[in-house]
């Protein structure tokens, strides 16, 4: 059932290209007649030969002329087929992933949050490619070979009938050969595969940590774990390989064997006068090409199976829910009034995380969110940034609900600076024109002044033309840092969400940056997870999460004489 | 080139017996169109029917003997294939395991993951499908065109002219098409990267409100990539229709060359069938030949990869034999002027440093990013060898020092935490193979790691999955920590290892340390001066250099850079 109403919906896809198809599915039709019809002409030819001085030249030279037309329009219809199946195939797959990436830019972030970048990435990439292979080529394998099938059938019996039962009589044991061997090997290549993860894992997980296999001694210990992996997988490699490698040269004695038999029964027909030896050599070429298809066939079911799948697993990424759908008030200029009224929010219904949580941000002013590791103050974020929606109650900016907002208004009122740094593959003055592609290069300069990296890029290898991306190397973790941050000062926006590095910046520069912060802070409604003392003293108001609640708010000194949690956290760093 | 052939050699009969039998097994397939014409010339031609009965006894048995054949090349080759790509897995395991700091800096672990497994993979197919093939293709088509000499020298040379042609035209569309498909693949690995930046970086994107440009990228990228599929389709669409368009042609001339041999009295009409029947064979052979060449060479290029890593060089040689006791008296850890710089980097890492460190001392190091601070700790157990000045671990130069046991001093706690799969007791035993529970909770107790651990389902026999997933960044932390603890070891060094906890687990943590019998002698690395502040020595490091050494206050009075750092945490009037 399901896999009927992908199918139904794989034909929506190829609709559009319902013409091209069309055409394929004639030419197809076309060149496998007459391929079909040459081995007949070619045995019209021989006949012509029959001993010395008898060879019917006129005959032969007839064959030879239509075996010349027959194989030219052979060779133009499949080149012509070729391409038209090409064209589908690419147009489709690119159609696919260009409405499958459209539909990843409206996917709530919790979906991408949940399932993780690589899962994704292969649906877009090899799942699409497997789907396009799979699909498109399978149906014209099948097709063609379906077709050839019944072509030598209905050949084959319009020329002898007895021989033809031969054939048909000996094909399906090379079918159940071919099918039998491989439900054995799968067995074999299953357990191929279990071994080969867990070499891979293996390895995988020893050789990134081999610093630490050095630094502890551990060569040894850690060999002998892999040797006794690679012993197992190469003594179910060779079991696997073997009788992998056995379908091949078995339907190919299958073959012989229908070879053989046509060869016996032909040669018999024709002592007795039942057909001539140009219609044996056609028989018997027959007997070559007949069950190629069938061993095609066999392999294009899996392969559909497989490509059904793919696709199947392709309309589930595209019929995920999109985000809720977008306000229509655009806020511009916005002045910076947040209101978080009585918000209630957890990740999952079972675990409740933030309840009725009510909090007020004047125009400029400085909000700090405190916590131990991993309390979960980025929700916070993710609800400010309408990443995540609230289950209950209001955020507000300007005295508007933000659902009301356009998503594109709301964000670029903020500007954000996350702890993880993200780049993109680019030169270091687009990425620092990320938010303002317009931006000028001395706009960009003075961004980058001030966020204290402007000397660091100038020693770059090419200034601000050097290509930086989130996995080529040259930039520390630091100077990343920075570099977000200059993103965000070149747009300046009236407000400020700021993650505050922990380990990444050294407190000497984090401190020009905190300087550069203030500066930036400035009028502008900030909000801040904090781990620095400073931010955290100078803050309006001091939000303080555990075990991702909120437990306090207030500012410093309120909390401090209150003895709380926050009292006991700050307390914690004078200990000694 | 030499290297492959040696891991084959402990396979040298089943690298010889596989090709051997493919061979045997194409003799047989060579004879089937002579059997045939024989059949139509002497069975069919003579009214021979116990002819035609023996002859196509002859084909079956033919056919069977060549299955045996074949089974027992395929038995072979995957022998040889399995065997050497095994010994090979081992040999570059074993190198890896060899390998120092800097070539593991060099060489990058996923590098080094692809190398072990699908590199050596496809080396694997490579010999396999060699070994099956590589001599069977050419046979058959050079096979063939002998045969048809032997049955017609005149219609033979149709052969001559044909293959040539065929094999142009079957290897040009290779040639032309396979650096076409390697820019394929770049323009996939193009708009893959593309497609995982943005997911990397969804917040990003859309908190910029950029999702329209990143589409446009995108478009521009796939619709770059669908050209280049569809121009290498269109070459590759070529080749089935051209090369049946030539077999054919060849056919005809062959048959039309026939026709008049068999009018001059030379050949049957038997042999011409056979002649047809040879042509037939060697388009499946060429393309066969084609594919496995393509095959060849990427598996060439891999074991091409392999072997480099193979011969890659060890830097620095590892001593084995022990100079015995040191004394353990004296200074544990002393630099004198050492100075380092990392292969292929063009300034130093670390420039003329000296300190000092007593047994028992605590010795804080504090810097910016950048500025050497894990660079110093990694010459004590000697990860990387200084290229100027002394490292003495217990008064010896650390090159004096047998490797193992120089590192069996030792207990470091690196920035990453890395755990391994296997159990919490498992995992601890990296540091003491023989650790008690006793000594493992110990450990864990004061690494402050046992308050979670006693909860967890198993205790010490919770199941610790790859790479910790299931741990908490903080919780893998203090898991590194008890790992170095467990074996009591007289120096001890934190590489910035405590930035995933809180501040008051991290003073507990240091509490703990300073109270372990047998005062280990302490290195933390650090960013926070809290965490240094009460060490017995401070090393100020600032761009490779040492611009301060000495205690807090020291420090507080007469270093610029550390009163800096100092302020940035504690401003002054919170002081």
């Amino acid at each position: 059932m399901g896999q009927m109403k992908t199918l139904k919906r794989v034909l929506r896809y190829i609709r559009h290209y319902l013409g091209l198809v069309s055409l394929s599915i004639a030419l197809a039709a076309l060149t496998v007649v007459l391929t079909l019809y040459v081995p007949v002409l070619t045995g019209q030819a021989i006949d012509g030969i029959v001993q010395a001085g008898r060879v019917d030249f006129h005959q032969v030279a007839a064959a030879l002329w239509r075996i010349g037309l027959a194989v030219v329009l052979t060779g133009l219809g499949q080149w012509l087929m070729n391409v038209i199946n090409n064209r589908i195939t690419y147009d489709t797959v690119r159609d696919i992933r260009a409405e499958a990436f459209r539909k990843l830019q409206k996917l709530p972030l919790s979906y991408l949050d949940q399932r993780g970048g690589g899962q994704v990435v292969s649906r877009l990439i090899t799942d699409v490619d497997q789907f396009a292979d799979g699909l498109l080529m399978g149906f014209t394998q099948l097709f063609t070979g379906v077709l050839t099938i019944i072509g030598t059938l209905l050949f084959m019996l319009w020329v002898n009938v007895r021989i033809t039962l031969v054939v048909v009589l000996i094909t399906p044991v090379s079918l159940l050969v071919a099918s039998f061997i491989a439900k054995r090997t799968y067995d074999m290549f299953r357990e191929q595969s279990q071994i080969r993860g867990e070499q891979t894992a293996l390895v995988d997980e020893i050789i990134s940590g081999q610093k630490v296999v050095k630094a502890f001694s551990q060569e040894n210990m850690v060999s002998e774990k892999f040797d006794q992996v690679n012993q197992r997988l190469a003594k179910c490699s060779v079991k696997a390989i073997f009788f992998s490698s056995i379908t091949n040269p078995a339907t190919r004695f299958v073959n012989g064997l229908v070879y053989a038999g046509v060869g016996i029964v032909g040669a018999f027909t024709a002592l007795s006068g039942g057909i001539s030896v140009g219609m044996l050599s056609c028989f018997l070429s027959y007997a070559n090409q007949y069950t190629k298809p069938f061993n095609e066939i066999s392999g294009v079911a899996t392969e559909l199976q497989n490509a059904l799948a793919c696709a199947a697993r392709i309309f589930e990424l595209l019929d995920e829910p999109e985000q809720a759908p977008d306000g229509s008030q655009a806020l511009e200029q916005a002045r910076g009034q947040v209101d978080i009224q009585d918000v209630c929010f957890s990740y999952r219904p079972e675990q409740k995380l933030i309840e009725h949580f009510s909090l007020t941000a004047k125009p400029g002013m400085r909000v700090a969110i405190v916590g131990p590791t991993g309390c979960g103050k980025t929700t916070m974020i993710n609800l400010l940034m309408r990443f995540y929606e609230v289950d209950g109650g209001a955020i507000l900016v300007d005295g508007t609900d933000i659902r009301a907002l356009t998503r594109r208004g709301l964000r670029r009122s903020y500007g954000m600076v996350l702890q993880e740094t993200w780049l993109m593959e680019g030169t270091v003055a687009q990425n620092v024109a990320f938010g303002r592609p317009e931006a000028t290069m001395e706009e960009i300069q003075a961004a980058c002044r001030a966020a204290h990296c402007h000397s660091f890029i100038m020693r770059l290898p090419q200034g601000y033309q050097t290509v930086i991306g989130d996995d080529l190397g040259g930039l520390s973790q630091g100077q990343k840092q920075l570099l977000c941050i200059a993103r965000v000062m070149l747009s300046l926006p009236p407000m400020l969400i700021l993650d505050e590095a922990t380990s990444s910046i050294d407190t000497r520069t984090e401190l020009k940056i905190q300087e550069a912060f203030a500066h930036m802070m400035q009028g502008r409604t900030s909000f801040i997870v904090a781990h620095r003392l400073s931010t955290i003293r100078s803050a309006d108001v001091i939000v303080v999460m555990r075990d991702g609640r909120i437990v306090e708010t207030g500012a410093h000194r309120q909390l401090l004489d209150k003895g709380g949690f926050y009292a006991q956290l700050y307390n914690s760093q004078f200990a000694h | 080139m030499k290297r492959l052939a040696g891991y084959l050699k402990d396979y040298r009969l089943e690298s010889l017996l596989g090709p051997l039998f493919k061979l045997i097994e194409a003799g047989f397939e060579l004879l089937v169109p002579l059997v045939v014409a024989a059949i139509i010339d002497q069975g069919i031609g003579g009214g021979d029917g116990g002819y035609i009965a023996r002859m196509g006894a002859l084909m079956v048995g033919l056919g069977a003997a060549g299955l045996a054949c074949s089974l027992t090349a395929q038995y072979f080759a995957a022998r040889a294939a399995v065997g050497a790509a095994t010994a090979m897995r081992w040999d570059l395991f074993r190198r890896i395991q060899q390998l120092g700091y800097p070539e593991l800096d060099k060489l990058g672990s996923s590098t080094m993951i692809t190398r072990m497994t699908s590199d050596i993979q496809q080396v694997q197919s490579g010999i396999n499908l060699t070994l099956r093939l590589f001599l069977r293709s050419p046979f058959i088509v050079f096979g063939a065109m002998a045969m048809a000499f032997t049955v017609d020298t005149q219609a033979a040379w149709v052969f001559v002219g044909a293959i040539p042609l065929l094999a142009l035209v079957v290897f040009g569309i290779m040639a032309v098409t396979m650096p076409r498909y390697r820019q394929v693949q770049g323009a996939l690995d193009r708009l893959t990267g593309k497609t995982r930046e943005n997911l990397a970086g969804a917040r990003v994107v859309r908190a910029f409100a950029r999702e329209e440009a990143e589409v446009a990228d995108f478009d521009g990228r796939n619709q770059a990539l669908t050209a280049m599929q569809k121009g290498v389709g269109h070459i590759s669409a070529l080749m089935n229709p051209v090369t049946y368009l030539l077999i054919n042609l060849a056919l005809m001339l062959l048959i039309w060359t026939g026709a008049w041999r068999v009018e001059g009295g030379f050949i049957t009409q038997g042999a011409v069938v056979a002649l047809v029947n040879y042509m037939s064979q060697i388009l499946v052979e060429l393309i066969k030949l084609a594919n496995l060449i393509v095959t060849m060479t990427r598996s060439m290029a891999c074991w091409g990869r392999v072997q480099d890593m193979l011969d890659t060089p060890v830097s620095m040689a590892e001593r084995r034999e022990s100079l015995g006791e040191a004394d353990r008296q004296g200074p544990a850890v002393a630099f004198q002027d050492v100075s380092i710089t990392y292969p292929g980097a063009g300034a130093p890492a670390l420039t003329g440093v000296s300190f000092t460190a007593a047994p028992g001392q605590t010795v804080g190091i504090i810097g910016g990013t950048g500025a050497g601070k894990s660079t110093l700790v990694d010459l004590i157990p000697r990860f990387y060898q200084a290229t100027q000045g002394r490292v003495l671990v217990q008064g010896r130069p650390v090159e004096d020092w047998a490797q193992a046991e120089l590192r069996g001093l030792v207990g470091l706690v690196p920035q990453k935490a890395v755990l391994f799969a296997g159990t919490v007791r498992e995992n601890m035993r990296w540091g003491k193979p023989d650790a008690t529970d006793q000594e493992i909770i110990q450990a864990l107790q004061r690494a402050q790691a046992w308050e979670f651990v006693k909860d967890k389902p198993g205790v010490l026999d919770f199941k610790v999955e790859q790479r910790g997933r299931n741990l908490s960044g903080g919780q893998r932390q203090r898991l590194t920590i008890a790992r170095a603890l467990v074996r009591k070891p007289p120096i001890l060094i934190l590489d910035d290892s405590a930035s995933a906890l809180d501040f008051a687990t991290d003073a507990r943590l240091r509490t703990a340390i300073r109270e372990m019998p047998g005062q280990p002698t302490v290195f933390i690395v650090s960013q926070r001066a809290s965490a240094i502040q009460y060490a017995d020595l401070i090393l100020v490091l600032d761009d490779g250099k040492v611009v301060g050494q000495g205690t807090h206050q020291q420090l507080m009075d007469s270093c610029q850079v550390y009163q800096e750092i100092y302020y940035s945490q504690f401003p002054k009037e919170a002081v």
